[in-house]
């Protein structure tokens, strides 16, 4: 399977939570606090929810609650992916 | 002498027009908003008329991170908003959030958005159910989103008691600041023409099944056989009077009065509750009948309801003793919608000296009112009464008064 990248994790972003006006999602966004981003914990209860169903892998709880920029959020889905392959 | 609490902005979105501006000239001039539905297929159901907003693209009026967790009733409210802040010259971000509340009616919550997350549930399955629907379809969201949008941090809240609400929610933002907050957003918006939300109204059996826009839902004729459904509604900023003159705002009149009752079981004989409704508010104006220069009537359109708000506004005025208007005849009952939407009206009246027509309605004689038909009437308007009843034995009034 090929691999979570930035692109997907921005489409599944916009199609749940949609974007902040003030905020450049195609920008250097990688280490950005997802709250700076306009992102709350609602907004990435339902992207993780989204991400789970479409690669079929189940995001660890508290993994996700320590979770705060893209780059992180990346990395804990392929690990996933990964230990899923 | 208590806190005078007044209504300095008004934003209003309804089936004859979005915008305060587009739905008065509309109203003026009696032209409709209600005719076929066109957000869902109603072939098939019993009741097909409603009164839907027209050309509302919530992307041009609200931040694109709102859109994916708004139900509509709630994207038209966070416009309405926007409208009647600007419209009373308040910048939010340039008062301290605690002087800020908000408190609005709500009637079922956001049942579109309720009912695509609930078909997603049944259908695919509980993982596919948006986060967002924890909020969105429920009663206070509207508040709570106007809320968090604006910076609004002081005392909020949602009243829910149907068509009752819409007064209700002014009367509790009156309260509000006459303990103290200078600001609160009110009024209500409502939005539930889908097909979930159509079955839970035809339930009620106080729909119109007539096919005709025209005749559909024509209160006080002998011919009313029930209401048309709407949505949209109004939100009005109402301030504490004095601080309101302290920044030079421009004043579209005081909630003058108010009184809420609750009608006796049908069981027990006695009178329903709406003439004692309209004696209390009266009182609290401190105003004689001789004093209201208009009514604005609930106009349930079902043939016994109107009967009882004819008798109850003819007890306290004498027969043909006041005009009488109903501009909802042009957008269907809006729920929690229809009263603010009404007090806005009403204090547009104030405002240009002119009661707006009922359109569509051929009195019955026998109901005793002044009803005003076809062309609006242009009178000095220093002082309406709102009437609003919500199913279940609600009744409001409220008086708006000139300042």
């Amino acid at each position: 399977m090929s691999p979570f990248t930035l692109v997907d994790l921005k489409r599944i972003l916009l199609e749940g939570a949609g974007a902040d006006d003030g905020v450049d999602l195609d920008g250097e966004i990688l280490d950005m606090e997802f709250v700076d981003l306009g992102y709350e914990s609602l907004a990435l209860l339902e992207t993780s929810s989204r991400i789970e169903r479409e690669y079929h892998i189940s995001l660890d709880e508290s993994a996700m609650a320590d979770v705060t920029t893209p780059r992180a959020l990346i990395d804990l889905v392929n690990s996933h992916l990964a230990a899923a392959a | 002498m208590s806190t005078s609490a007044v209504v300095t902005g008004l934003g209003v979105a309804a089936p004859n027009g979005l915008g305060t501006d587009e739905y008065w000239k509309a109203t003026l001039v009696g032209r409709s908003g209600i005719g076929p539905i066109t957000r869902f297929d109603p072939s098939s159901y019993p009741a097909r008329l409603a009164g839907e907003v027209p050309g509302f693209v919530a992307q041009e009026h609200i931040p694109g991170r709102l859109i994916p967790q708004t139900d509509r009733m709630t994207q038209l409210a966070l416009a309405a908003t926007d409208w009647a802040l600007r419209d009373a010259g308040v910048e939010p971000g340039e008062l301290p959030a605690f002087d800020m509340g908000v408190v609005t009616a709500s009637s079922s919550g956001g049942f579109e958005f309720g009912q695509g997350e609930l078909r997603k549930l049944w259908s695919q399955g509980s993982e596919y159910v948006s986060a967002y629907q924890s909020f969105a379809w429920f009663y206070a969201v509207n508040s709570g989103q106007i809320s968090i949008r604006n910076g609004m941090k002081g005392p909020s809240g949602v009243v829910v008691s149907d068509q009752a609400g819409g007064l209700d929610a002014l009367a509790q933002a009156r309260r509000q600041i006459r303990k103290g907050t200078p600001l609160v957003v009110s009024g209500g918006v409502d939005a539930s023409i889908c097909t979930w939300g159509w079955v839970a109204q035809l339930a009620g059996g106080r729909l119109s099944t007539s096919d005709d826009p025209a005749r559909a839902y024509v209160p006080f004729d002998a011919e009313a056989r029930g209401h048309v459904p709407g949505e949209g509604g109004a939100i009005l900023i109402v301030e504490d009077a004095a601080a309101a003159r302290r920044r030079g705002a421009r004043v579209y009149g005081e909630i003058a009065g108010y009184a809420a009752t609750f009608d006796p079981g049908p069981e027990t004989g006695r009178d329903p509750g709406l003439g004692k409704a309209i004696e209390l508010a009266l009182a609290d104006a401190g105003a004689q009948p001789s004093d209201i220069d208009v009514v604005f009537a609930d106009a349930a359109a079902v043939p016994e309801l109107d009967r009882a708000e004819a008798e109850a506004i003819n007890a306290v005025f004498g027969p043909r003793g006041v005009p009488v208007t109903a501009p909802k005849t042009m957008t269907g009952r809006l729920y929690s919608g229809a009263a603010a939407l009404d007090v806005a009206t009403a204090l547009l009246a104030v405002q240009d000296g002119v009661i707006p027509p009922t359109s569509n309605v051929e009195p019955a004689a026998d109901h005793d009112l002044d009803l005003v038909t076809g062309e609006p009437r242009r009178l000095p308007v220093r002082s309406a009464l709102v009437l609003a009843r919500g199913h279940g034995g609600f009744n409001s009034a409220l008086v708006v008064r000139a300042v």
